[in-house]
């Protein structure tokens, strides 16, 4: 079988998959939506400066960690500003939201 | 020219490393606050890798320790132990037993500033995304390196100083660099090349977007450039990740793209399809002139990797994969299987 018959399945899927996820939200999304729940679910999650700076620079190579201890939450953001290139206004943020 | 101390070199440099970084990590203890205490962190693997019928068993961790010093000095340093069990082949019954020990890399950091980084030691290549953020055993999604791996980065680390950082930062868009000077060591735990490069980054967090350029020149016997672009697209709305790098060397040159899809958004973490992430990577090497030093494949190869990964409770990960690499050498199948295990908690109880 040539590389094109085994790539064109895996490249119809890869493109299927997130068609189908990105219309199951915008479906649950949909539902029973007012106005007055959507002010105050954006209300509600609103993200910090330090949760949305997490989710987009740690966020973006690897999954979160189930939970660690408090004693190296410093620690670990200083890793993570020489390793994701973080300046220090981010990682004092990203602090912020580990450790409040 | 400057010479490890022999002391060192005596006693085995991974021991003597570990042991540099424990005098660290003790000095770290009494003068930092309760919550930069050192970390120990890194993953366990254990992997069976089935390649044209003969099937290896391969145990690994792959630890690393962070220990800052004070409020400007960061020492870290990460290591790989290894053990593979091998069929003999050649007409012998039984397996080999093949036991492999190296430190990746050991670095002391100097947060010089907001925006500046200065790295002196071994460390991690920069170029391209895969050696400094996709090597970790618990990070990837496919236990196999891209088949380009080696373009820009050689056996992954250098020995020298960097300069990185966050050029710009603001909520629309940021900035990274990473430039370093390296210099040959042929010391066998702190093993590089002549060379100098560097790689700079644009992210645009509202986009998740991020793309990127990459530069190594080898300075060793013939200078050599290697030059390399990634592009990465992280939707918020839709749960998929596109990741891919090009690398470009004097004999060789390729591609991969790798997509891989979360549920969890839209079904939940603890359900079983939002544990479930299949991951696809397709890549394609093309060779211009002979090299045997470039670790790319000798011939054109085109390779189609599909897998399932299924994140378990407890920071457990099992990968599962399927590849199929074609050239005009041979084609191949190739299956593996492992699990993973992600480990992170402090050397010891902060005050």
């Amino acid at each position: 079988m040539s590389f094109w018959k085994t790539l064109a399945p895996i490249l119809l899927l890869t493109t299927c998959l997130p068609i189908l996820a990105y219309a199951r939200n915008n479906s649950s999304n949909s539902n029973g939506d007012t106005k007055e729940n959507k002010r105050t679910r954006q209300g509600g999650e609103r993200q910090s400066d330090g949760e949305r700076k997490f989710a987009q620079n740690c966020g973006r190579c690897h999954n979160p960690p189930e939970g660690f201890s408090p004693f190296i939450s410093g620690t670990i953001v200083r890793h993570m500003r020489v390793r994701a290139a973080l300046s220090k206004q981010d990682e004092e943020d990203i602090l912020h939201f580990l450790n409040p | 020219m400057w010479t490890f101390p022999k002391f060192l070199v005596r006693a085995n440099g991974l021991t003597s490393a570990a042991l540099l970084v424990v005098a660290f990590a003790t000095f770290a203890a009494k003068c930092t606050p309760a919550q930069n205490t050192p970390l120990i962190s890194g993953g366990a693997e254990f992997l069976t890798n089935t390649k044209g019928g003969s099937t290896s068993y391969i145990a690994t961790v792959q630890p690393l320790i962070a220990a800052p010093l004070g409020p400007h000095l960061l020492v870290e340093g990460r290591a790989a132990f290894l053990q593979d069990f091998y069929p003999k082949g050649a007409g012998q019954t039984g397996y080999g037993r093949l036991h492999f020990s190296a430190l990746t890399y050991l670095q002391l950091n100097y947060l010089a500033g907001s925006h500046l980084t200065v790295v002196a030691g071994e460390f991690l290549t920069p170029f391209g995304t895969y050696n400094e953020r996709q090597t970790p055993i618990w990070i990837s999604n496919f236990q196999d390196a891209p088949l380009i791996f080696n373009l820009g980065v050689g056996t992954g680390s250098s020995v020298g100083g960097m300069l990185r950082g966050s050029a710009i930062s603001t909520p629309k868009f940021s900035i990274d660099y990473a430039a370093y000077y390296s210099a040959a060591s042929s010391n066998p735990s702190f093993h590089s090349r002549h060379a100098w490069g560097g790689r700079a980054s644009v992210y645009i967090p509202q986009k998740r977007l991020e793309f990127g350029t990459s530069y190594a020149r080898l300075t060793n016997k013939t200078a050599a450039i290697d030059i390399g672009a990634h592009l990465w697209w992280e939707p918020e709305n839709i749960p998929i990740k596109l990741r891919s790098e090009y690398a470009r060397g004097a004999h060789s040159q390729g591609y991969w793209v790798e997509t891989d899809y979360r549920f969890t958004r839209s079904v939940g973490a603890d359900t079983v399809l939002g544990r479930v992430e299949p991951v696809v990577r397709w890549q394609q090497t093309f060779r211009n002139s002979p090299s045997s030093t470039d670790g790319l494949p000798s011939a054109d190869t085109q390779r189609v990797d599909g897998g399932l990964d299924f994140h378990l409770p407890h920071e457990v990960r099992i990968n599962t994969s399927y590849s199929r690499q074609l050239s005009s050498t041979g084609n191949t199948n190739i299956w593996e299987t492992g699990i993973v295990y992600r480990f992170l908690f402090p050397t010891w109880r902060g005050k």
